[in-house]
């Protein structure tokens, strides 16, 4: 068994009209066992800038730590905030700086350009391979069934309403062909004004 | 590759003697997708046969016709496909001498799983689901494990797209997780338009399902195909 | 010393014990994303056309179907990718950077060769770990050049060259049709052709084709240069009513407006009395 799939965990991040989404399931698990239902995957890294860390949960926190202190370090130095394509860049280079020893995490980054409020959302593999798309991005133990979901349902430039319901769908629906992955799930629908944060009702089985 | 001498460098190894090993089986890709509805049954699959990173042919669909209306998907190891369909269609063949009439679609069913119980311990490398029309005149899916385990189910997804395709048809004819929509059964037009839909999904992403799709529409007057492009590459 | 200290440069190898442990015990390390790939190059009349497909594959998933593999060097010079995404992406990268820093050094223009080393002593001491293979082009003072260079650091120089999944592939249409001194047209289509031959038989390759020509003093970087594959419409309406998931709960955070600019403005400027 993978090490990714350790611990258990989807997490996928779309686009919309003036509006970027970021989801992820609830649980944390040791293989097949469920430890915890309301586990935190997403992290806030702005006002407008989410990181969500799928992978060994060990290393999800220590990412998100890492990535944290050293976002404050440049905000410190620049005094403003970061582009969420700076951070991705960020993101990269801290992963493949342990090209040969990596952090078993492949992170999703949304949010929006804290100056213009463009849509940003991008994917990384575990050694750091940036990937910046237009419509979705999935990772996670049932990134197969998160691509079927998202491949058909996605729609561009919907508003910010009816992108929660689309991603809700997507995640709800991927999580229950695995196993070791859902009980609930929450949504983040990042706009230029404000942030809502929904937790989905889910199978919790 | 563990050996690790003192100074922390892997040791040379000489070469000693090898078991080699006969693999009999391997893996041609391909998806297929059945759907029962009131009084038809869609059954569906892509057209490609692949082997690693290179395609065989991509005009090899994975449904058979196996009586009037009783059709068989089947995809994983395609030598294994041929001969367990000839096995099927002559056993087939037997019972209608035999009877005098067409083996019923549950009773085919049936059949399948005794045959691929009876390889055991080397089983044939098959996902199959048969779909067709049932006692009652309801279309009916069945899906199936290579040994045999078999299931009726209103709809189900096997092959390489499988866990794609899968979820999608929990949302979209399952109304899974959409507790305030009514459950209405579908049409047989929505219900073709959302397996090409899903078929077209599954060959952006996965990338031994492509080329065509065909789709079965059993009735109990029979087997109505059409054929749809995807993506080639 | 400063109070808190920035990451430290060059690679870590803090998880490696960890992760050879995890490993022993039954742990599978997961795979990268890799670039299961067809890239091309040939020499024409006055210069060199690069070629690459845009698909990346996690397996036998597709991870990105337009994904950019035409990698910037310098203003002369680009460099495609396959293997480990990862890997191409951050060599390339590296290499560049190097590659400006020479040209200001020395205040020329640097020169194909002169990238061709730097990339195959980097791959070379990394020992084919870094698994990047390389379609290196690019024009300086001595003309247009063509290098292949492999993981572990070994490069050819030819006048036409392939490497990837779709290799074989895109060799076979430059063996059919491969002449010296083409026009610019012809060897345009010719590195298309490579590339959907890639595209269209090999399973690691797909989507669009990207092209770049570079010549003496200009660089055309056409992404894409042709899609290969239309994208499938989807029949259905795939909307939902809104309110169709069940939510547990809601929290809105609202945003507070950035301060963009202050102004002061001045206490001896006359009231507006009018």
């Amino acid at each position: 068994m993978s090490i990714m799939s350790y611990n258990g965990a989807a997490i996928m991040a779309m686009k919309g009209k003036e509006c970027v989404a970021i989801a992820a399931d609830r649980r944390f698990g040791i293989q097949a066992q469920t430890i915890n239902t309301q586990f935190d995957k997403i992290f806030e890294m702005g006002p407008k800038l989410y990181v969500g860390l799928p992978g060994l949960a060990t290393d999800v926190q220590t990412v998100a730590q890492r990535l944290k202190f050293r976002l404050n370090l440049y905000e410190l130095k620049e005094n403003r905030n970061i582009k969420p394509k700076t951070f991705l860049s960020m993101v990269s280079n801290l992963l493949y700086s342990r090209r040969f020893g990596p952090y078993f995490v492949e992170p999703v980054i949304a949010g929006l350009d804290p100056k213009t409020s463009e849509p940003f959302i991008a994917s990384l593999d575990l050694i750091g391979c940036p990937m910046i798309t237009e419509d979705f991005v999935v990772s996670g133990t049932c990134s197969e069934q998160m691509y079927g979901m998202c491949e058909t349902l996605y729609k561009p430039d919907q508003e910010p309403d009816d992108l929660f319901e689309t991603i809700s769908q997507c995640l709800l629906n991927a999580v229950d062909r695995d196993a070791v992955s859902g009980w609930g799930g929450v949504v983040y629908i990042i706009e230029k004004d404000k942030v809502t944060k929904r937790i989905l009702k889910g199978r919790m089985d | 590759m563990e050996v690790l001498n003192n100074r922390g460098v892997e040791d040379y190894q000489t070469a000693g003697p090898k078991q080699s090993y006969f693999s009999p089986y391997s893996f041609n890709g391909g998806s297929i997708l059945a759907v029962a509805g009131e009084d038809f049954a869609v059954i569906a699959s892509d057209s490609r046969l692949s082997e690693g990173f290179s395609i065989h042919t991509r005009d090899q669909p994975k449904t058979y016709q196996l009586t009037q209306n009783t059709v068989v998907g089947a995809c994983g190891f395609h030598g294994d496909v041929l001969t367990l369909i000839k096995v099927l269609k002559a056993r087939i063949k037997m019972y209608l001498h035999e009877h005098n009439k067409d083996m019923s679609s549950t009773a085919v069913a049936a059949m399948l799983s005794t045959i691929l119980y009876y390889r055991r311990f080397f089983p044939y490398y098959v996902y199959n689901i048969v779909a067709g029309i049932d006692d009652e005149g309801k279309g009916c899916v069945f899906s199936f494990d290579p040994v045999g385990s078999y299931e009726r189910e209103p709809y189900r997804a096997g092959g390489s797209a499988s866990s794609m395709l899968q979820p999608l048809m929990d949302n979209q004819v399952g109304f899974k997780n959409l507790p305030k929509q009514a459950r209405v059964p579908l049409s047989k037009e929505e219900v073709v338009k959302k397996v090409r839909d899903g078929f077209i999904s599954a060959a952006e992403r996965d990338i031994y399902t492509g080329d065509e799709v065909v789709v079965n529409i059993i009735t109990k007057d029979g087997v109505e195909v059409e054929r749809f492009p995807l993506r080639k590459d | 010393m400063a109070a808190v200290e920035g990451p430290m440069p060059g690679f870590s190898f803090e998880n490696c014990i960890r992760n050879r442990h995890l490993e022993k015990i039954g742990h599978k390390a997961p795979t990268a994303y890799k670039t299961g790939t067809t890239i091309a190059g040939i020499i024409y009349k006055d210069g060199v056309v690069l070629g690459a497909d845009t698909r990346a594959t996690e397996d036998t998933v597709v991870a990105d179907k337009n994904c950019s593999k035409i990698h910037y060097l310098a203003d002369n010079m680009y460099c495609c990718g396959a293997g480990t995404a990862a890997d191409t992406e951050m060599t390339t990268q590296m290499i560049s950077s190097q590659l400006e820093l020479h040209k200001l050094n020395t205040g020329r223009k640097p020169r194909v060769a002169t990238a061709n080393r730097l990339l195959k002593q980097m791959l070379f001491r990394y020992q084919g770990h870094i698994s990047a293979a390389l379609v290196l082009g690019g024009v300086d003072v001595t003309g247009p050049h063509l290098y292949s260079i492999h993981p572990h650091g070994s490069t050819d120089k030819l006048p036409y060259v392939t490497m990837g999944s779709g290799s074989l592939a895109a060799m076979a249409t430059f063996e059919d049709r491969f002449k010296p001194n083409m026009e610019k047209d012809e060897a345009m289509k010719l590195v298309r052709d490579a590339i959907a031959a890639g595209i269209f038989n090999d399973l690691g390759s797909g989507s669009n084709v990207d092209i770049c020509v570079i010549t003496k003093d200009k660089v055309e970087y056409l992404r894409p240069f042709d899609e290969a594959n239309i994208k499938g419409k989807r029949e259905g309406n795939y909307g939902y009513k809104r309110g169709s998931t069940a939510v547990v709960s809601t929290e809105v955070k609202k945003i507070p407006f950035e301060v963009v600019a202050t102004q002061v403005v001045s206490g001896t400027e006359a009231m507006d009395t009018a």
